[in-house]
């Protein structure tokens, strides 16, 4: 049986048009938004690992992001760590802290997982917002420029590459992982926690790492989104981010790598759009996610690639 | 070398004790089925040996090493291997892959190595790929590799649980139920092909309820009633033994 990396396809696209994009981005806005979407879209490739492939819900991942985001914050303001020892340090505090909540809570299964997730969300936005010492409190603090080993992104488009380097790093692990043993076991887990227990997959060690992949690239996107945004406060540890990350994985399409990215994509950009409907956005916005959901159950991706195979299969 | 050792095995629930102090061994090599009306803890049993439910009491060995307690990845690892009564596929996998599930043991595991796809992640794939397509053949599924497992019949999925199970190069395989909810030619199928399994040296326990099925292939057969051992022999001495003809048909049978 001939067989081909079926992904292959879908990087080489995403590639191009990262590298064509700047031809169409015109203005600081438009490169503002390109890279909230790289950021978005690498943390939702995370969180797809987690919810989609793995079958675990987490409510609570804003709460990695924005733990990323003030360790680059309070390392370098506070401590003078510089910019990349200070990502490293958060990607490491956050690493321990989620591998060490990972196991009970991964002991909780659909709906309490969903609860419990919420509840370390919770905790951690409460924390940036009453620790004011260090944090700022709900105020926020600004952060300093980012330095790779001495060289400072000043323009737009600098930042462009960064993110965009970023992205496609993961989405490029994120598919290596999920064409391994490793990520079939993590879809087993989905599939039925039982069988794949007695197949001799040590499900918990995977939930787990499952887990700590997906808080670790949180952290690494939110302490960039801190150093290009200059400053940060804890509502993006607050439970409406966290919503709008799972939000944007379904919508993409579960348990699938570029369905994270476009959702990502999608809900990033079309917002923008929407503010012609001035006092309606909101529910316009509301409106496109019901339909989407309605028409679409298994995301976009997924649906149009569902649509585009039988097209091409079909004898007539 | 005795391959499983049962000892004063219990297990409850609550105030119900599905498994009552139950001692037996398995021999290697053959057909052994489990037998025994409705309620009579053949299932707790699978899942005790599987490890699936952790013993009240009691002790397992495999090989002489007791594995009481072990949970299934590790039990699977000592050579335990199982299908489930309800079907347990992995629905949101093709069949192909639901088959290479069952070669985690054998593949490379390493998440550093998945990460960066290593070739020896690319070889492990292709190896797990070609025992899987093997395997899916072997159990009479050719046409149906590429098939998403939600597509196929529950009989397909019966066989495909069967070479997921093969898959992880069991000593022992479990079969639960087998040919519940598969027509009579199915059913024939199914007999050849665990028939086939033993033959290749992979010893069998089966739970059933086709006795017709039972009869027909188990080397031996081990009899529970309301969780205690009943009765243990061959086919023809279980068929004429008093106490099993009563556990199944009442007092009455037994009188007749």
């Amino acid at each position: 049986m001939e067989w081909r990396q079926p992904q292959t396809g879908g990087m080489l696209v995403l590639i191009f048009i990262i590298i064509t994009l700047p031809l169409l981005l015109d203005n600081n806005f438009h490169y503002e938004i390109a890279i909230k979407v790289c950021l978005n879209a690498a943390v939702c490739v995370g969180l797809n690992l987690l919810i989609g492939y793995a079958g675990q819900i987490s409510l609570g991942h804003a709460g990695f992001f924005a733990l990323g985001a003030y360790a680059s914050a309070i390392l370098t303001d506070r401590y003078g760590l510089a910019p990349m020892m200070a990502m490293l340090t958060g990607v490491i505090g956050v690493g321990l802290l989620s591998f060490v909540i990972a196991r009970p809570i991964l002991k909780l299964k659909g709906h309490y997982l969903a609860m419990g997730t919420l509840g370390m969300g919770i905790i951690i936005s409460i924390v940036l917002n009453q620790e004011a010492d260090f944090t700022g409190g709900p105020d926020g603090m600004s952060v300093g420029s980012l330095s790779i080993f001495g060289w400072e992104p000043v323009t737009e488009l600098h930042w462009y590459w960064i993110v965009a380097t970023f992205l496609v790093v993961c989405v490029g692990l994120s598919l290596n992982l999920i064409n391994s043993p490793v990520g079939r076991a993590l879809r087993a887990v989905h599939g039925s926690e039982i069988a794949a227990r007695t197949m001799g997959i040590d499900t918990t060690r995977y939930k787990v790492l499952v887990f700590v992949v997906s808080a670790v690239l949180a952290c690494i996107a939110g302490s960039l989104y801190a150093h290009y945004n200059g400053y940060i406060t804890p509502s993006r540890a607050n439970f409406f981010h966290s919503i709008e990350l799972v939000t944007m994985v379904v919508l993409g399409g579960m348990a699938s790598t570029f369905g994270a990215v476009v959702g990502a994509m999608v809900l990033t950009v079309v917002p923008q759009f929407l503010t012609v409907f001035e006092d309606y956005e909101m529910m316009v916005f509301g409106g496109v996610l019901m339909g989407m959901m309605i028409f679409m159950r298994k995301g976009l991706v997924p649906t149009l690639k569902e649509a585009i195979g039988k097209r091409f299969n079909d004898p007539d | 070398m005795t391959l499983i050792k049962v000892e004063n095995l219990t297990k409850s629930f609550g105030g119900i004790t599905a498994v009552s102090d139950l001692d037996f061994t398995i021999e290697p090599g053959g057909i052994v089925s489990i037998i025994g009306p409705n309620g009579a803890g053949k299932t707790t049993l699978f899942n005790l040996l599987t490890g699936v439910y952790t013993p009240t009491a009691g002790r397992i060995l495999v090989e002489g090493v007791d594995v009481t307690g072990w949970p299934p990845h590790e039990l699977a690892a000592v050579g335990l291997s199982r299908t489930f009564q309800n079907v347990q596929s992995f629905m949101n996998m093709s069949a192909l892959e639901n088959v290479m599930v069952g070669c985690h043991l054998h593949s490379n595991r390493r998440f550093i190595d998945a990460l960066l796809q290593l070739p020896s992640i690319r070889r492990t794939n292709s190896e797990s790929r070609k025992a899987a397509i093997e395997l899916i053949e072997y159990v009479g599924l050719k046409a149906y590799v590429a098939s998403q497992a939600d597509q196929l019949s529950y009989g397909a999925l019966k066989r495909l649980e069967i070479a997921r199970a093969l898959a992880t190069r069991p000593r022992v395989l479990l079969l639960d139920e087998p040919a519940a909810g598969l027509n009579p030619i199915e059913t024939q199928e199914i007999d050849e092909l665990i028939k086939n399994i033993a033959s290749q040296g992979i010893t069998v326990m089966l739970v059933e309820h086709d006795m017709k099925l039972v009869m027909g292939i188990s080397d031996r057969i081990i009899v529970l009633d309301h969780g205690q051992w009943l009765a243990e022999g061959t086919a023809d001495e279980i068929r004429h033994n008093r106490d099993v003809v009563g556990a199944y048909l009442g007092e009455q049978g037994r009188n007749r």
